[in-house]
């Protein structure tokens, strides 16, 4: 039993279902992050968490104790919005000391927390200032200190950063991912941007609709995708899933894939596994950094195959240099040192690293090996 | 100015000076034209204003004599005196001044009441909506569009059961039944564009439903509440039919007053206490419309435009 257990939860709108059975069980200090695409149920989860919305079955369970029918108030939890929610008549003082007004706690004590949380996100200067008068990264701060206040079991976030702009969002994040290891609090975020969701989390759950995709690790779902729908959403640019078919030569199971020349590659698989699938139609999945050029490549794997083939686009981005090329007819991605040479129309070799590769099965998009 | 061409001095970076007053001529005709036309018209409307101020400022004799339009020879504030305390209003020598008291104690907690009652309706409808809360507030609305004659009978015969014939509270809660519908669709459509998100971080922070209400939307209703106080001010304020057809002799409202007022049949037409009167119970709408005005506009184009 976890400190925050999501068991069997389910929410439906009249027919409509957009949560399907989900269990999902946190411990005390965890940095669960939600994320997916909109309309996944990743808010919605998490408003079921908060109380704002009912449960329709199953049940959600903080410290042991069911929260079904218990207020949001009475259930020990602070939530940051999206929009932040700041009172708009309200000072920030005001705004930080609403909740624990609400909650019969005494001015003096009031006052003291104000000051503390003001000074643990330094925006002591703008206490008196009306939250229309802050900017957007001052805002969250005050809705992260309206928060705080609370000393909550479990913090709940709502996509906090979307609003911001893409440079105070890095900074922000980094922030917030400081405050959990200072404050060890739970913390339950939801996000759409799976960037955000691999820098913070301690566990992802990846959702689409209305499933838990995947739980596990940052490196576990970046490493090891369950399905293709979770390779393709974590990681950017994603991963390349192209066809390919699995082959026996000589005792070798390699995947043979089709260039945009004609010629075949044959790539060599790394587990055994793959011999049960001999003959089989695949998809087979490499992330970017995974296909680079030869000197690129990861000395520490033993796994590296080279393939020769047309360079379609080159696109610098400063650091790297992404290559396109195509491969079983799909559009591929490769992420070459910045400074090598290379052009469209060249044929380049291309290191494949395989010890990286995943195979899914085309119909169910689900992981083979 | 005469202008001498060889002054003249062109330089590539400015380009070629127009001459000077053609063009400024040219610029500020067009709005010259539109002010005299807009002053017309301003005239034009405060014509009956300026007649009747300055009829009830003098004896009934200059009146009758033709001398309408003309300012007073003999300034006298004695016909307001007459239509506030003294003039016969239909059977009694009262002036107006006990049918303006009953008029205030109508308009004021009719007025209050409705926007109270409207807030709390567009709160609930659309932050606490339920199952069938769309039929009700279409049904409200539709309420707003009843002609007033078709109740007349009715509310006649409600008003009897309830014991409120005949009485200012009758009156009171007549607008107040005609006026929910029109305060709750302001308030309503106003609350729409409020942020739910408000509402669910408030109810995390442990506020409960009129807490909600009273400390996080009142306070950011102003400009919805001053529309909406105007528009029921104005209309309870004016009414003449519910007012003619509701009260007693003691109850009347200043509109059905004024009009006893013109038309006493006894003696002569004191033309400036009517002016007088008429201006007494034009008034306080003009005195909301004043102070609130600004607000009016406002709140009338809030949630039209964001921020």
């Amino acid at each position: 039993m976890g400190f925050l257990d999501i068991k069997n939860a389910t929410k439906s709108y009249g027919a409509v279902k957009v949560l399907y059975e989900t269990d999902i069980s946190v411990e005390e200090g965890e940095f669960l992050v939600l994320v997916g695409p909109s309309g996944c149920g990743k808010s919605t989860l998490l408003n079921m968490i908060a109380g704002l919305e009912d449960v329709t079955s199953g049940d959600i369970a903080i410290k042991g104790r069911s929260m079904i029918g218990v207020k949001p108030a009475e259930r020990n939890i602070a939530m940051v919005f999206q929009s932040y929610a700041l009172y708009p008549n309200m000072t920030v003082r005001g705004n930080i000391s609403f909740g624990m007004e609400m909650h019969g706690i005494a001015k003096p004590e009031r006052e003291r927390k104000i000051d503390e949380v003001a000074e643990l996100l330094q925006i002591q200067p703008l206490l008196d200032r009306k939250p229309g008068q802050l900017s957007g990264g001052q805002r969250q701060r005050v809705a992260m200190g309206r928060a705080l206040t609370r000393d909550p079991d479990v913090f709940l976030f709502d996509e906090p950063l979307s609003n911001l702009d893409a440079k105070l969002r890095v900074d922000m994040r980094t922030e917030i991912k400081k405050l959990h290891q200072k404050l060890g609090t739970t913390i339950v975020y939801v996000t759409h941007d799976q960037i955000e969701a691999l820098t913070l989390s301690t566990r992802i759950a990846v959702m689409y609709g209305g499933y838990v995709q995947q739980l596990g690790t940052p490196k576990e779902v970046y490493d090891n995708p369950a399905n293709m729908f979770v390779a393709g959403f974590m990681g950017s640019p994603s991963m390349n899933l192209f066809p390919a078919r699995v082959t026996n030569h000589d005792g070798t199971i390699a995947a043979e894939v089709r260039l945009s020349d004609g010629t075949q590659a044959r790539l060599p698989f790394v587990s055994g596994t793959m011999a049960a699938h001999e003959g089989r139609e695949i998809v087979l999945g490499i992330r970017p950094e995974a296909i680079t050029d030869r000197d690129g490549a990861d000395r520490n794997s033993s796994a590296i195959h080279i393939v020769e083939a047309p360079v379609e686009l080159t696109e610098p981005a400063g650091s790297d240099t992404f290559v396109a090329t195509n491969m079983g007819g799909k559009d591929i991605t490769a992420r070459f040192r910045a400074d090598v040479q290379v052009k469209a129309g060249d044929r380049f070799p291309f290191a494949i690293n395989m010890e990286k590769a995943v195979a899914f099965d085309p119909k169910t998009e689900a992981r083979i090996a | 100015m005469a202008t001498a061409p060889t002054s003249e001095v062109i330089t590539p970076a400015t380009g070629t000076p127009a001459p000077p007053g053609r063009s400024a001529l040219r610029t500020h005709l067009p709005r010259v034209v539109l002010y005299i036309i807009l002053a017309l018209f301003c005239i034009y409307y405060l014509l009956p204003l300026y007649v009747m101020v300055v009829n009830s400022l003098k004896p009934l004799s200059e009146i009758t004599s033709g001398g309408m339009m003309s300012l007073p020879s003999d300034w006298t504030i004695e016909p307001w005196g007459s239509a506030w305390s003294t003039a016969q209003v239909g059977v009694e020598a009262t002036g107006l001044r006990p049918y303006f008291l009953n008029s205030l104690m109508m308009v004021v907690p009719a007025v209050a009441i409705t926007t109270i009652l409207g807030a709390l309706n567009g709160y609930v409808l659309t932050k606490w909506s339920f199952r069938g809360s769309t039929l009700i507030f279409g049904l409200l609305l539709f309420g707003c569009f009843i002609p007033f004659q078709m109740v007349l009978i009715p509310m006649a015969r409600m008003l009897g059961l309830m014991g409120l014939a005949g009485s200012v509270s009758g009156l009171i809660f007549v607008h107040l039944v005609y006026g929910i519908g029109f305060s709750t669709l302001y308030f309503r459509n106003y609350y729409a564009a409020f942020p739910t998100e408000l509402v669910r971080a408030a109810q995390i922070d442990g506020a409960g439903f009129f807490t909600i209400f009273r400390r996080i939307l009142l306070p950011s209703s102003g400009p919805i509440a001053v529309v909406c106080i105007i528009w029921l001010f104005t209309n309870i304020w004016n009414d003449f039919l519910f007012g003619a057809s509701f009260s007693d002799f003691d109850s009347q409202p200043m509109t059905v007053a004024l009009n006893n007022l013109v038309q006493s049949s006894t003696g002569v037409k004191e033309y400036n206490v009517h002016f007088a009167g008429a201006i007494m119970a034009a008034l306080p709408t003009l005195l909301v419309y004043i102070v609130a005005g600004r607000y009016f506009v406002r709140g009338l184009m809030a949630g039209s435009v964001k921020g």
